[in-house]
């Protein structure tokens, strides 16, 4: 896909590669190989949009923001802000655009310091980065607490104190503190009970209309990832296989992958979830010590031929496919074709 | 008569903080070969009911009957539930790395059980009857798998052998608390199918305790909706998902994104489930209700029958008529509204929506009559 650095984009992201080494245990720690977490991955994060991230266990999603958030060095590739090359930078040049980007974690009990009050915790990008102190602090957070919906007198209270829709709400306030202009959320919602989901979901939104905000939505749950989004990538081993507005991922598909993910998604509605056909995958995940050749999801993939396990496919906007839709497919779905095969009477 | 017949059954547990009144007064029935699926979020008291059932909450103070196959669960003696859990009675765990040992071979712990209950079979023969299994749960060669330890596992394939392991001495109930939430989509509707093969073939009942409605809507066939430790709804799965009675259930459908309304606001339940420990008065979730009556803060509503076959039941006092999604299931709700509630049920309601109300139902503030709130 083009990468185009207009004022419209806010952060590219340009072939970045993160493998890490897997050492043999003992005295000297040889290197035996590398877990290819992230491989050539290339996409760009609109201003004030939305991009989701779907993929499973092991894709590469929560190491690629983790990348791009600068909190581990990449192994080769670029990340711009706003134009401006920033992996590789040292910790002293990072800092300016740390204020810039900030996270919100997946689970709301392990992010927050139990034995520090939700003032402080709240307060420390303040602290730290020396913009606001003593009652001015105070002033700052208690609005921060009132904007994410939290009870400002609760200020001096423990994490322990708090619900876990609240916890994340101050998870989200203490991302907001310095007024970032990116926040990755990585499964932000998904330790959540579904009534409290939405209202983290509406908060989200809602911040990212008054402040202007651009969002890194990672998630597994692809309803949600639907409802936040306005651009979506799926990841599969550690690669981008398709990548687009969200209605044309959703909505016509090209990868089989995607394909295969969307028809697994469980449906909260029984007449759909009766009359849906599964593409059931054979096989596992392949392991990313050593992935497949070729195009990784071949092995796995109902519609591979000879030619996959040869050559990579690249990400590329397919023949009739609009030019913001990408996809790495040697033979992409086409509209219409059905890869259901197995119904539910046989044994998967 | 039912497989298992569960009537009013209430469980305690004294803590430091004060009497957790984890269940109060939930009855249902399973037949053979029926799946039950029972939804609830966090602290609903759907785990602690399963649990019960299986004499797996020592200490706490349980009342009610549990009839399972003509004898009641909660009078067996530790011996006596030994000889039903496992084997007549199975259970899968949400977490199936921490329900293995990791230090013995995954086919030496479906022999144990097998060998535990069965005291005639060989070991060669419980060893024969693991790899059986797990070629039926879709292991690929079993013959190798069965000396793996759990970690060789991936986790879908691990939440198999758990169900290699509740299958081992064909049970006639299975209750599986949150098997596919740490799964993956694809994995998930492969075990969800997995399941449902498993239970044609042997007329297994099923008991599935999720959260997650799109399970439910998978393959359940009736649903029972917890909060706050009761049954707030219970109905065939389309009655639940096309005319839900009570505003909690019709609550959790609005609450969830779907591909439908992919472009409008989500419209969440205000507030958070109460604490077990301090109940709100009244219906338990009049505080984060949007159909208040009076009536609400004093009386709980017991479950009654809202279609007149009667497998449809809610606990609301809301008309019988007012169960759907549509215009006028709402225009009867909001006219039950206009003339049920009266003064203390609109402060209550406003209060709700100015935001001014805690989980437990205690009101932190007051709403001026300009819609102004004060603390």
């Amino acid at each position: 896909m083009s990468i185009t650095a207009d004022s419209d984009t806010l952060v590219t992201v340009e072939n970045v590669v993160k493998y890490f080494p897997v050492r043999t245990s003992g005295l000297i720690r040889r290197t035996v190989g590398h877990v290819h977490a992230v491989d050539d991955v290339t996409f760009s994060i609109p201003r004030g949009k939305t991009l989701g991230l779907v993929g499973e266990t092991g894709s590469g999603k929560s190491t690629l923001a983790r990348c791009i958030a600068g909190l581990i060095p990449i192994t080769s590739g670029k990340v711009s802000f706003e134009g401006t090359p920033i992996s590789g930078l040292s910790r002293r040049a990072m800092r300016p655009f740390r204020r810039e980007i900030q996270m919100i974690f997946q689970d709301p009990y392990g992010a927050l310091n139990p034995r520090r009050r939700v003032g402080a915790i709240i307060g420390d990008p303040f602290t730290i980065h020396g913009t606001a102190t003593g009652a001015e602090r105070k002033r700052q957070v208690q609005e921060l607490m009132e904007r994410v919906g939290l009870n400002p007198e609760h200020y001096n209270r423990f994490p322990s104190e708090f619900s876990g829709g609240q916890r994340q709400r101050i998870g989200v306030a203490r991302a907001l503190a310095l007024r970032p202009k990116l926040i990755i959320c990585d499964e932000p919602v998904s330790a959540l009970d579904v009534s409290i989901q939405a209202q983290v979901l509406n908060l989200l939104s809602d911040l990212q209309q008054d402040f202007g905000l651009s969002y890194l939505f990672i998630a597994h749950d692809l309803e949600v990832v639907r409802h936040v989004s306005d651009t979506v990538a799926v990841m599969y081993l550690g690669r981008i296989v398709e990548c687009g507005p969200k209605d044309l991922v959703y909505g016509s598909a090209r990868h089989p992958y995607t394909t295969a993910l969307l028809s697994a998604a469980p449906a909260a509605d029984p007449d759909t979830a009766a009359s849906r056909q599964r593409i059931i995958l054979t096989g596992e995940v392949p392991s990313p010590i050593d992935p497949p050749s070729g195009c990784r999801f071949h092995p796995r993939c109902p519609k591979a031929q000879p030619l996959c396990s040869k050559t990579e496919p690249l990400l590329e906007v397919k023949a009739g496919d609009a030019a913001t839709h990408a996809t790495a497919c040697h033979f992409p779905v086409e509209a219409g074709e059905n890869l259901a095969v197995a119904g539910r009477s046989q044994l998967p | 008569m039912s497989l298992l017949e569960v009537t009013d059954l209430a469980v305690s547990f004294s803590t430091a903080d004060g009497v957790v009144r984890a269940v109060r007064g939930v009855s249902f029935a399973v037949d053979a070969g029926q799946t039950l699926g029972i939804v609830g979020e966090s602290g609903s008291g759907k785990t602690v009911l399963t649990q019960t059932l299986l004499g797996l909450t020592p200490g706490a103070h349980v009342s009610g009957q549990a009839s399972f196959e003509g004898t009641d669960l909660l009078q067996l003696s530790e011996d006596q539930m030994r000889q039903v859990r496992g084997a007549r009675i199975a259970v899968i765990f949400q977490d199936p790395l921490t329900s293995l040992h990791p230090l013995y071979r995954v086919g030496w712990q479906i022999a144990e059980i097998i060998r535990a209950h069965e005291k005639s079979v060989s070991k060669k023969e419980a060893a024969d009857r693991s790899v059986d299994l797990l070629r039926k749960v879709g292991i690929p060669r079993p013959e190798q798998r069965v000396t793996d330890y759990p970690h060789q596992f991936s986790g879908g394939m691990r939440q198999r052998v758990m169900i290699a392991m509740a299958l081992a001495l064909s049970p006639q109930l299975i209750i599986a608390d949150e098997p596919t939430t740490a799964l993956d989509a694809t994995v998930q509707a492969q075990i969800l199918d997995l399941l449902l093969h498993l239970q044609m073939e042997s007329n297994t009942a099923l008991i599935m305790i999720t959260h997650d409605l799109g399970v439910v809507a998978d393959i359940a066939d009736d649903v029972m909706v917890m909060y706050a430790g009761r049954a707030a709804e219970k109905a065939p799965k389309r009655d639940i998902f096309y005319s839900p009675h009570h505003p909690y259930t019709k609550g959790l459908l609005e609450s969830i994104p779907s591909s439908s309304a992919a472009v409008e606001r989500l419209r969440p339940i205000p507030g958070s489930p109460p604490s077990l420990i301090n109940l709100p008065s009244g219906c338990k979730f009049h505080p984060r209700c949007g159909y208040v009556l009076d009536r609400c803060l004093i009386e709980e509503p017991g479950l009654r029958p809202v279609t007149q076959d009667g497998y449809h039941s809610s606990a609301c006092w809301l008309p019988v008529q007012a169960a759907g999604l549509g215009d006028q299931a709402e225009e009867l709700r909001e006219k039950t509204v206009q003339e049920g509630r009266g003064e203390a049920a609109a402060e209550v309601f406003e209060a709700e929506v100015a935001g001014v109300i805690e989980p437990d139902g205690t009101v932190t503030g007051v709403v001026e009559p300009d819609g102004s709130v004060t603390g």
